[in-house]
């Protein structure tokens, strides 16, 4: 295995943390419309993930930046052939950090009202974007001898990306809602936990046929063992979470947003970027990348730095570990009125 | 094709707003982290009330800034691909990996720490809450630091080679990259002067309460750090800039005749004041000059030779090819100015505030005042300033506050438009960097889509620091004076249903 192989792991491991860890900030975000009730309710589920979804979002710009340090060429292309699509993805990062950070700061009731259709927007769109993107990676794009993208819009919103976009807005508002049963308390809890059972169910339907896709179109007998992995975890999942038992529910949901990147990435091995023009233009993990110096010098880096970074992140976790509900809302009385911004924090 | 629609003056202008923009919020964030963090070691330390409160009000303004901080930063590392990927293909294999330092170091320290630091005050130990908050300032100027190696790589070019084959720079010397001395004056330089930004906020804020005879006695302690602050800094940011204009004599010569408008090399050559010329017949027709000072500031020496912009371009020409190697002379020329005047003018209002409001030295008893009282501002030795005088040095404080940041802005503009037409100076053109297959409507559209988004967010972000501002200090409770003493709170049992200090 080259240093290249190793990095082709090291950017899809980004990823998938990625999509574990923001999948459900995701699903919260389009779960206060889905399941809360009012706005103490609202406030519960953002507040479950207020200390760490910052945290989470610099596994985005890690993924970016390795990408743009070990594969110059994949980043160039991919970054530049989905112009729009990640145009998109930007304004809903910026709108919903701001939401997030500035929706208590004033006690108007429009003021946080707009901030929470904000969150929801934000949230719901990029969890779908987030799917067209890869399933488009791991069909293939226009590319040119040059290695740029030239196809259009209209070419990236084929059938199998947007059930791509549908998949991972499932499985992300199912990672979220069982997110949302494993760290709140009272009805809430109670509804999260039904919400995820029947949203569990159409996300195993939708990603079983999506997987299914996939392995027909370019898999290979690695790829079905992540196949069947991801949709068994699924299936397991929903039954942890009929049964109660929120962690394990939500490790086995989680390891299906793992199976589902580790399935996407194993078809594309050892291209990177396939060009659907002609296979000799297409990335791989040898063209496409840096220079060995390069490769030993950020192996080094991430070699140092990802086991501590694992560690506060987790420790963090751990601080913040109490389940939430209503009466942990200073000024929120259980009801859906606004509260006085000064007092509130 | 019609110059204004150029796919890379497009590109140029959303990277210029996107970034002027960004930064904004940058060097305030470096501040403003380690002035908090200093706020509450000071907390910890003395157990004195006033500096709790010190530390949750600018804690909060700090708060508000980096939210829009985060958020912005998010695009600057995105468009290397989206609007110049032909940049990210040839620099990559060197310009990446302190990108991706950044992250991996700095970006996880500062996001998941500030989570801590904010939600964490019914969580944590006072000890480690204070350890979180200077480990985001640590973060900050790690992140700080590794950009600039970057973008100094782009300044001056080391430890790479060209590969025939590929056509793409490659890293040769990575410790050099990051180590040469353009990086670590571009580091001191960009640092102080962010020192300088966040003294100057927080005097004119805290000018503004004073000048009401509100929250005094944590207004006065802020002031007074505030001054130390601006005045500490604005003495670096001069003697690191003087350090870096030297660096960049040598290492750009373009960028430095292109600041004095200077056309013709002289030695000596004068320091231009003020300058009015016509950039295509290269000359200037009103000149107000101060003889000899460049060459010292470029040489140490009075009677030194300075390059002119025609002599570079000339020297350009033979070296890369014909064409016109010579940035916007008025924009360098003037961002030069700019930089320097509105940051020297803090510097100076600084200066003669910490004197105004000097504590003891040479002043007679009778004035000095005491922690509850707003203090006198003296200028000569027995008399206070009559009180509609201090209340000028009161508003030209408050007016100014953003001065420093408008100076940083112009450094940039000017540092980075005075290296076109180059990206990579000597090695890529602007206009060979950006993305062959991004269109110019694609473009447009992200550039109208941001500058409108930012323009909305500006005036939000803008009205909430004026009302949190104005708001002045919260109210300290039992619980802020007494944190937990144990990780997760004391109380976790017994009051299982209290509500969280803190929460969105």
């Amino acid at each position: 295995m080259q240093l290249h192989d190793i990095w082709f792991i090291l950017i899809a491991v980004l990823w998938a943390g990625y999509f574990f860890l923001e999948g459900f900030d995701f699903g919260i975000g389009v779960l206060t419309k889905l399941l809360a009730r009012d706005r103490a309710e609202r406030r519960v589920l953002i507040n479950t993930i207020g200390p760490v979804w910052d945290g989470n979002e610099v596994w985005l710009i890690t993924a970016a930046g390795a990408t743009f340090a070990a594969f110059p060429d994949w980043y160039a292309t991919l970054f530049s052939g989905f112009y729009l699509p990640l145009l998109l993805i930007l304004v809903c990062l910026i709108v919903r950090g701001v939401a997030f950070e500035y929706r208590a700061k004033r006690p108007e009731e429009r003021w946080q009202r707009n901030w929470e259709h904000a969150i929801f927007w934000s949230s719901l769109l990029p969890a779908v974007v987030w799917g067209i993107f890869f399933a488009n990676i791991a069909h293939g794009l226009r590319i040119d001898a040059h290695g740029d993208y030239v196809g259009g819009l209209g070419d990236l919103l084929n059938q199998y990306a947007l059930l791509g976009g549908v998949v991972t807005l499932l499985l992300f508002t199912f990672h979220g809602a069982v997110f949302a049963a494993l760290k709140t308390v009272g009805d809430i809890r109670v509804r999260a936990r039904r919400l995820a059972i029947g949203l569990g169910a159409a996300t195993a339907v939708a990603a079983g046929g999506f997987l299914a896709w996939t392995q027909v179109d370019s898999g290979d007998a690695e790829s079905l063992f992540a196949v069947v992995g991801t949709v068994v975890a699924l299936v397991l999942a929903v039954v942890a979470a009929g049964r109660g038992r929120e962690g394990w529910s939500f490790a086995l949901s989680g390891l299906a947003v793992v199976g589902v990147v580790t399935t996407l990435f194993l078809t594309l091995f050892p291209d990177v970027l396939p060009s659907t023009l002609d296979p000799r233009w297409s990335l791989t993990v040898s063209n496409a990348a840096s220079t060995p110096y390069t490769l030993t010098i950020m192996t080094w880096c991430a070699g140092c730095a990802t086991p501590l970074v694992l560690l506060y992140q987790g420790w963090t976790y751990w601080v913040f570990r109490k389940r939430i509900g209503t009466q942990h809302i200073a000024g929120a009385g259980g009801a859906g009125t606004a509260v006085p911004a000064a007092r509130a924090h | 094709m019609d110059l204004a629609l150029a796919p890379d003056t497009l590109a140029r202008w959303q990277f210029g707003i996107t970034t002027v923009y960004h930064f904004l919020f940058v060097p305030l964030t470096i501040s403003l982290a380690a002035i908090t963090a200093g706020l509450e070691t000071a907390w910890v330390r003395t157990e004195n009330p006033k500096y709790l409160t010190a530390t949750k009000f600018w804690g909060k303004l700090f708060l508000i800034n980096i939210a829009m901080g985060v958020v912005t930063g998010i695009v600057q590392e995105f468009q290397f691909g989206m609007n110049w990927s032909d940049y990210s293909r040839f620099v990559g294999d060197i310009f990446g990996a302190p990108l991706a330092f950044e992250a991996l170091i700095a970006f996880f320290f500062e996001s998941t720490f500030v989570g801590l630091w904010i939600f964490g005050w019914d969580k944590l130990p006072k000890k480690i809450h204070l350890a979180c908050i200077w480990i985001v300032s640590i973060g900050t100027v790690l992140s700080a630091y590794f950009i600039l190696a970057a973008n100094s790589w782009m300044q001056h070019p080391t430890g790479f080679r060209i590969d025939k084959r590929t056509h793409r720079a490659e890293l040769t010397d990575f410790w050099s990259v990051l180590t040469q001395n353009t990086a670590l004056t571009q580091f001191a330089h960009t640092l102080t002067a962010s020192f300088l930004v966040g003294g100057a906020f927080v005097v004119g804020i805290a000018g503004y309460h004073l000048a009401r005879k509100k929250h005094i006695p944590v207004m006065r302690t802020s002031l007074r750090l505030g001054l130390v602050t601006v005045v500490a800094a604005g003495l670096l940011t001069a003697l690191s800039g003087d350090q870096l204009g030297k660096v960049m004599f040598k290492q750009q010569p373009m960028k430095m005749a292109a600041a004095e408008a200077l056309w013709n090399g002289e030695s000596p050559a004068p320091f231009s004041v003020f300058a009015y010329g016509d950039v295509a017949k290269g000359h200037n027709s009103v000149e107000l000059e101060i003889p000899g000072l460049l060459s010292f500031l470029a040489n140490d020496d009075f009677s030194s030779h300075v390059p002119g912009i025609n002599d570079v371009n000339k020297a350009e020409q033979q070296k890369f090819g014909p064409g016109d190697y010579r940035p916007n002379i008025p924009v360098a020329y003037w961002g030069f100015r700019w930089m320097i005047g509105f940051g020297m003018a803090s510097f100076g209002l600084g200066l003669l505030g910490l004197w105004l409001t000097r504590k003891k030295f040479l002043l007679p008893a009778h004035l000095r005042t005491g922690p509850e009282e707003v203090p006198h501002l003296v200028l000569f030795r027995s008399t206070a300033l009559h009180p509609r005088l201090a209340r000028w040095y009161w508003i030209a404080a408050l007016a100014t506050m953003t001065f420093p940041m408008i100076a940083m802005s112009w450094g940039w503009i000017f540092t980075e438009n005075g290296r076109q037409p180059w990206v990579v100076y000597g090695v890529l053109r602007t206009s060979d960097a950006v993305s062959p297959g991004v269109s110019t409507a694609e473009v447009l559209t992200s550039l109208i889509v941001f500058t409108l988004l930012y323009g909305i967010l500006a005036v939000v972000e803008g009205k909430l620091m004026v009302k949190y501002v104005k708001a002045g200090p919260p109210e300290l409770t039992e619980s802020d004076l007494h944190p937990p003493t144990r990780i997760g709170g004391d109380r976790a049992e017994a009051d299982a249903d209290r509500p969280m200090a803190f929460s969105y």
